[in-house]
């Protein structure tokens, strides 16, 4: 506690040499805040568990026929899509609720530089988790023939793995669009799964709506992703969808705390 | 080096700090002082890249905040005490801040030692610390990246005594070793013990600044009597000015035997007689914080500066 073991400060450089850190650097630390605290590491450990839990679920009381590694890979990412985008509202919203954007811009005043690495550690989130499936897949297509009396079958396509892919970070983007846009974890959590059922809802009861389940229902565009079947009119269905939930809020959302004041 | 000028900034119609202009030199420990809502904070904050001012400019070695490259290797700010995450420990906040910073992780050991959080206190977490620990915390983060520059806004509060002396030391050293520290406060003599220089803020405007010295010793003096009314009087027949000081105290400008001379001659008994030292300031500091200061400081501000000149 003595002051004298601080560092001599007369010697050092003037303002403006340090380098700024890499974005590689600013995603990697983006990264460790999402499991270094508490709730961030029991977010990620019961995505783990969930997806054990859907391994399980097919091996032991689904149909015979279905225990296939493209049905394992599937079903696995029902818990990882259902989760993952909370871990990517709180990525953005934990620094409002907890603060922390203060201490975040006063080290990194380039503030889109902090958000580009929150979206480049969402993404990465969301690829770790499909291999966090890919592995629980696997494992379920191992033990298919030792715990059943049904064999292994462990044909997957490249297309469903680049779709699932796909769909995944998107989704976990369109998370990270909702904690920016609203700033407020219980908020951005609370519409994140209200708005786009209203909307799954809302389309399928009224005859007349059915092209707005169509090209803005994200849940239902994304869909044949996990399958790999989507098709070229998939595409721009998903195209208009994510324009709606992902980029529109993304964008807002950015400009608005390029320009906010923090604190 | 700091350089806040003709910093304003508006809210609507609400402006919360006005042309405010000062200067921190390396060498020195400025302290900023004013009541709460006076615009410490926001001034704080626009000179950290935080804020956007309406007009005006603030910079650190001649360069804006938001052009450092990284910013924390050249000004440690402790802007909130309370901005950490409470389910991360303090020394899982430092090694956020030390990758960051791309210092060393022994630098979080270091800075841990150095504000008292080594050991025990450094696995817990930020929720479970006192007010006190978290403001150690955030100078230890505001030291992390071995700056130049010092911005703590009410370092001292939820510090105790033992905190506070020892706070003064780490700061005074680290200025005396050619840093630059801004530090505000809303108590006088929480700064006055460290500070080389004051910034005394009110209203959104600054009230007065200058050396600590220059500014504490006052150039009048305080003078009792029975009767304040007559001693008043006394003072005005003799053409001396005098404001009221603190109790039924008065302070008048002009010598102490200029002052004794006038109330013989009028008859008037003193109770005291003696040079104000810093009370001008401290009362300049009442009449702003006190509870009478309410809603117009910046009504009693132009006379003080008068008074101070």
């Amino acid at each position: 506690m003595s002051t004298a073991t601080v560092p001599s400060t007369a010697s050092t450089p003037s303002p403006g040499s340090a380098p700024a850190p890499s974005l590689l650097r600013l995603t990697r630390v983006e990264l460790r805040k999402t499991s270094d605290t508490r709730a961030g590491f029991w977010l990620l450990l019961v995505v783990g568990l969930t997806t054990v839990a859907a391994v399980a679920l097919l091996l032991f009381a689904g149909d015979e026929q279905d225990r296939t590694l493209a049905n394992f890979f599937a079903i696995t990412q029902l818990p990882i899509s259902l989760l993952l985008p909370v871990l990517g509202i709180l990525l953005v919203t934990s620094e409002w609720s907890q603060r922390t954007a203060m201490t975040t811009f006063a080290l990194v005043p380039a503030r889109s530089r902090v958000l580009t690495a929150k979206v480049l550690a969402a993404t990465v989130l969301g690829v770790l988790g499909v291999a966090a499936a890919a592995v629980a897949s696997a494992l379920g297509a191992l033990l298919t023939p030792v715990l059943t009396s049904h064999s292994a079958d462990w044909s997957l396509s490249g297309a469903q793995v680049g779709q699932v892919l796909v769909a995944q970070v998107v989704t976990v983007l369109v998370g990270v669009a909702f904690g920016m846009l609203l700033l407020s974890s219980p908020l951005a959590i609370v519409l994140y799964f209200v708005l786009p059922t209203v909307v799954t809802v809302v389309s399928n009861t009224v005859g007349s709506l059915t092209w707005m389940r169509d090209w803005l229902d994200l849940g239902t565009t994304l869909a044949p992703m996990y399958d790999g079947t989507l098709d070229g009119q998939g595409w721009a269905q998903v195209a208009t969808s994510l324009a709606l939930w992902g980029v529109v809020p993304l964008v807002a959302g950015w400009v608005r705390i390029e320009r906010s004041e923090i604190g | 080096m700091i350089s806040v000028e003709h910093l304003t900034k508006r809210y609507g119609a609400q402006l919360a700090v006005s042309d405010v202009s000062f200067s921190c030199a390396p060498g020195t420990v400025t302290g900023f002082l004013g009541p709460n809502g006076a615009g410490k904070s926001t001034t704080l904050r626009a000179l950290c890249g935080l804020t956007l001012p309406t007009t005006g400019t603030a910079t650190i070695g001649g360069r804006r905040y938001r052009e450092l490259p990284n910013a924390g290797r050249h000004i440690g700010v402790l802007l909130d005490a309370g901005a950490q995450h409470a389910g991360r420990t303090g020394r899982e906040a430092l090694t956020l801040s030390a990758m960051v910073l791309g210092v060393a992780p022994r630098r979080v050991d270091e800075v841990l030692e150095q504000v008292g959080l080594a050991g025990k206190p450094a696995g817990k977490r930020v929720g479970k610390y006192s007010l006190g620990m978290r403001q150690r915390l955030g100078l230890a983060s505001a030291l992390l990246g071995d700056p130049q520059v010092l911005v703590l806004d009410e370092p001292a509060n939820g510090l105790d005594p033992e905190g506070i002396f020892w706070m003064r030391g780490l700061l005074r050293g680290f200025a005396d070793r050619g840093g630059t520290v801004l530090l505000s406060s809303h108590l006088l003599r929480e700064v006055e013990a460290v500070a080389d220089r004051l910034v005394v803020i009110a209203g959104g405007r600054i009230v007065a600044q200058g050396g600590s010295e220059e500014l504490l010793a006052g150039t009048g003096t305080l003078v009792r009597a029975r009767d304040r009314g007559a001693l008043a009087a006394a003072l005005a027949a003799a053409g001396i000015g005098a404001t009221a000081g603190s109790a039924d105290s008065l302070v008048a400008d002009g010598t102490a035997e200029a002052v004794g001379l006038a109330a013989a001659r009028s008859g008037v008994p003193l109770l005291e007689l003696r040079p104000a030292g810093g009370d001008r300031l401290e009362e300049l500091f009442r009449s702003l914080t006190g509870p009478s200061a309410g809603g117009a400081p910046t009504a009693t501000a132009p006379q003080i500066q008068e008074t101070r000149a």
